[in-house]
């Protein structure tokens, strides 16, 4: 007989007009990693809601059953006292509090008088630091710190409360390759320590790496779960639960017929905006119509810098270099500029930088070319409602009407409003800044073919990415860019994982 | 998750005309709404009105009925005439994530300089209102360069400004106080169109204007409602829409009865009327009032849409100068004459205004009508309480309390809101 340290049984969630959880079961053993995948929407992030209490009892039908005890969580705070935690995707943590201020938020170690005893805490924060493998002196602002140390000090928050089952959504979404490895690693030890671990994650190679068991959620209900140690469990099999279907290949056919050059970029090089050095340097690059090219560089090369710096000078400063669209010089000096050029770019933190998430989708898909709605400054509201209609149908975008609030959808339908917004500019070229990070396969797929229409029209396509199958699965050519330099340019049919990272490293290697 | 849009029970909003729509979603999302929608689909709107209709009626019974007597109603517009203006001005800097605490001394400064002009160098009185517009528009070019090309936050400049404007009011009137106006210019805040087609006991131009507006009303939601089916989206069922034209059609007429029998047609409320309209239309249908709502709701993509933040930020700086000024003639006439202290706390009642009008502290939120709303409910909270002889101390605690009260409503809507996805 196992020994389930939870399960959910017959878990119902619903929310006004929809059923976000229908019957929902979830078995999870003592001391194991146990995955939940499913699509963007599909329920995860609910169920979580669910076990950890923000959600609280009586809001939902069913039962969880935490350590042989039916429990009821009425907020956070009781399932941390049992030993539940889950850590977001987007970090908890004061930027401009120490790393021991931090790991001991809301749970200070008190002293005499109920004083904080600063060096109790800071010495038992270095403990816990070194759990994780963090090598950081516990008095350091966690501001100073990079995404992956950020994590590793939520994880040694997660270890001070006593955990007994962590809940890691989306742990490695912002993570680099190296920073991943060592997660996933340390999860393997937890593990070993006894912690159980419930990990959410879009990543199959990562489920298939440290999962035990994998449990797949599809439109609110419960599909399967798979025992990865029983048999072969693939990457593709898992796929086949989460969409319902098989996904021929990841990436849709397409036929290339690369036209006349549309993007020319020669010698750009973009400063810094506040420090005294390069960004990009001496840059050269060309896109032409009917072509998907590719970025491909390691976080910090200047992927982003160089796409904002091209796109009306959206970043950085004393910008040189001579940009052509359709062999003609341009010179945007801002983004409407660019925009007028028939640039458009599609950025990398849409929640940040992409979409109003306080207004409708109708809304922000207009905003980049109101003027085409406006006639002497006056917007033709119902003209705009048809626009976006059509782009929703179009897009597939899944939401109730194009005056659903952009906050609400999933990350999926959230990328699609971005596309619609820059598809709604008309623009000649199309720069995509990881255009599916953080969403589903499903999702993704549908980018991707959405991507291939673009060029079938006509136009040219910029994907900047650091997926390496991605680029591989579906661009002609791509470029690599390290250290602000672009160091190769590889036709995808010579272009392999170990190249193109080869090139990518380049810069390192002769500084070395 | 609060559904704007409820699936249509009776899918008679169709229009034959229109091309047919084959995709089955969206035929579910043309349709009719119900009443019940209409109220909680925006509560945050909804909540206001009623809260006003609320406060009107508790007030109505403590004053005995004295609060809608014809000549208290048009006590309250000529009394909280400026606020509304400056209101109007403060909901668009506060939807685009600013703040502006200086309207007060700009307002003092406005009717100085009008003062001045007409009072001491005896010039006409349209000399004067022209110079306070020009100062107001002026001094908001100035809190504008600061804001959008220099990058301070609004609440430093206007901080600034506030105490700036203030010493300079005191600089041009010399620390003294100047009245009285010429007639005329008086005329301006408390004059009266009335008589012009005569009546009997009241003033019969009055009613032609409230029953022109409420025409031009009718028309003008009856053509929205057209274009809206056209493009099949969904409307309210037409008997809603017809009793929702005549609640508002006998909300007109019964203001403009009582200001009939009393002495008319304020001009003020004119110039007022005048500037909601324009003020509504320029947030909701144009161009630059989407990038006021594009700005608040995300600066970063707002601007990496295209939207020239800079200029935007200017412009609404430059329009609530050009606003303050309007309230600071429409003060200064009321008040015949420029004190030193006028205008003092404007700020904060149109500050007040806006919050309780349901826009939002992180911006990106909010209307003009419902600010005038909003300032609508603090001037009958003050107007009720002075009729019942409440002392100023208890009255101001009783605005704070409003106004606490009315941001705390709001966030509990967005919470709300919020958990259910």
């Amino acid at each position: 007989m196992d020994d389930h340290i939870l399960e959910m049984r017959g878990i119902t969630k619903t929310f006004p007009g929809v059923k976000a959880l229908e019957n929902v079961n979830l078995v999870v053993r003592r001391g194991e990693i146990h995955a939940i995948c499913g699509e963007n929407g599909a329920g995860k992030s609910t169920l979580m809601k669910v076990l950890s209490g923000v959600y609280p009892a009586g809001s939902y039908e069913g039962e969880i059953v935490f350590d042989g005890q039916s429990v009821r969580f009425s907020g956070i705070r009781d399932s941390e006292h049992v030993g539940i935690v889950i850590i977001h995707q987007e970090l908890a943590l004061v930027p401009y509090l120490s790393i021991a201020e931090n790991i001991f938020l809301g749970n200070e170690r008190r002293g005499r008088f109920g004083v904080i005893d600063w060096n109790k805490a800071n010495a038992e924060a270095g403990e816990l630091l070194r759990s994780v493998g963090l090598d950081e002196n516990p008095v350091t602002p966690v501001g100073q710190l990079g995404v992956g140390k950020q994590q590793l000090v939520e994880i040694a928050k997660a270890l001070s409360k006593d955990v007994r089952l962590l809940i890691l959504d989306e742990p490695t979404a912002a993570l680099n390759d190296t920073d991943s490895a060592h997660l996933l690693d340390l999860m393997r030890r937890l593990r070993d320590r006894g912690i159980t671990c419930i990990m959410i994650s879009h990543k199959l190679g990562e489920i298939t790496a440290v999962s035990d068991n994998v449990t797949v959620i599809r439109d609110g209900k419960t599909v399967e779960t798979l025992n990865l140690h029983a048999g072969e469990v693939t990457q593709e099999r898992i796929i086949r639960g989460m969409v319902g279907r098989d996904l021929e290949s990841y990436y849709p056919e397409r036929e290339s017929h690369p036209g006349e050059e549309i993007l020319r970029v020669e010698d750009w090089t973009v400063w810094h905006p506040t420090q005294d050095r390069k960004v990009v340097e001496g840059a050269n690059f060309t896109v032409r119509a009917g072509e998907v090219v590719g970025i491909a560089g390691l976080m910090g090369a200047g992927r982003t810098e160089l796409a904002m710096s091209i796109f009306g000078r959206a970043y950085g400063r004393n910008t040189t270099g001579r940009l052509f669209v359709h062999g003609k010089e341009v010179k945007p000096r801002n983004v409407s500029e660019a925009i007028d050029a028939g640039i458009a770019y599609a950025t990398e933190d849409r929640k940040h930088y992409g979409l109003n998430l306080i207004e409708d989708i109708r809304r922000n898909v207009s905003a980049a070319a109101l003027d085409k709605l406006a006639s002497k400054g006056f917007v033709n509201g119902n003209e705009e409602v048809k626009v976006a209609e059509g782009y929703r149908r179009d897009m597939n975008i899944k939401a109730p009407s194009v005056a659903s609030i952009v906050g609400k959808l999933s990350g999926g339908n959230q990328q699609k409003v971005v596309l619609s917004k820059w598809l709604y500019t008309d623009p000649e070229v199309l720069i995509l800044d990881e255009p599916t990070r953080g969403i589903d396969v499903g999702a993704k797929y549908e980018i991707y073919t959405i991507i291939n229409r673009l060029v079938a029209a006509g136009k040219a396509v910029l994907v900047i990415s650091s997926e390496l199958p991605e680029l591989l699965g579906i661009c002609d050519r791509i470029y690599t860019l390290s250290a602000g330099r672009i160091t190769g340019e590889v036709p995808v049919q010579q272009a392999t994982q170990e190249n193109l990272m080869e090139l990518m490293t380049k810069e390192k290697e002769l500084a070395a | 998750m609060t559904r704007t849009v409820p699936p249509s029970s009776e899918p008679e909003a169709q229009d034959s005309t229109a091309p047919k729509d084959v995709a089955p979603a969206v035929a579910l999302h043309t349709g009719t709404s119900n009443v019940r929608t209409l109220l909680t689909s925006n509560l945050r709107q909804s909540g206001i009105y009623i809260a006003f209709v609320a406060i009107i009626a508790l007030f109505t019974v403590l004053t005995d009925g004295t609060l809608l007597s014809p000549g208290n109603v048009t006590n309250i517009v000529l009394q909280y005439s400026y606020i509304l203006i400056l209101a109007i001005g403060m909901v668009i800097v506060i939807i685009a994530g600013h703040i502006d605490l200086s309207v007060g001394s700009v307002v003092a400064l406005t009717g100085a300089v009008s003062a001045v002009l007409v009072i001491q160098q005896g010039l006409p009185w349209w000399v004067g209102v022209l110079a306070a517009l020009a100062t107001g528009v002026a001094i908001g070019a100035w809190h504008g360069f600061w804001v959008a090309y220099v990058g301070i936050p609004a609440f430093i400049v206007t901080l600034a400004g506030m105490l700036l404007f203030r010493g300079l009011t005191l600089q041009v009137l010399d620390n003294i106080s100047l009245s009285p106006f010429p007639p005329g210019y008086g005329d301006i805040a408390s004059g009266f169109l009335n008589g012009l087609i005569g009546g009997d006991g009241y003033d019969a131009f009055t009613l032609l204007i409230g029953g022109i507006a409420v025409a031009g009303y009718a028309v003008s939601q009856y053509r929205s409602r057209i274009a809206l089916i056209r493009y099949q989206q969904p409307v309210e069922s037409f008997p809603l829409f017809v009793a929702k034209i005549v609640l508002v059609g006998a909300v007109v007429m019964a203001f403009a009865w009582q200001l009939a029998h009393a002495r008319g047609l304020p001009i003020v409320l004119i110039i007022l009327a005048v500037l909601i309209l324009v003020y509504a239309v320029v947030t909701k249908r144009t161009v630059f009032g989407r990038q006021v709502y594009a700005i608040g709701g995300n600066l970063a993509a707002a601007t990496l849409s295209g939207v020239k933040v800079r200029a935007v930020n200017f412009w609404i700086f430059v329009n609530m100068g050009f606003l303050a000024g309007i309230a600071g003639v429409v003060f200064s006439s009321r008040s015949n004459g420029a004190q030193p202290g006028a205008g003092n706390m404007f700020e904060l009642d149109a500050i007040a205004a806006a919050f309780i009008g349901g826009a939002a502290v992180t911006g990106g939120v909010g209307t003009v009508v419902g600010a005038m709303v909003g300032g609508l409910i603090m001037a009958v909270m003050s107007n009720g309480m002075q009729l019942m002889g409440v002392d100023q101390s208890i009255q101001s605690v009783v605005k704070g309390m409003v106004l606490l009260l009315a941001v705390a409503f709001d966030v509990y809507n967005k919470r709300r809101a919020g958990a259910s996805r």
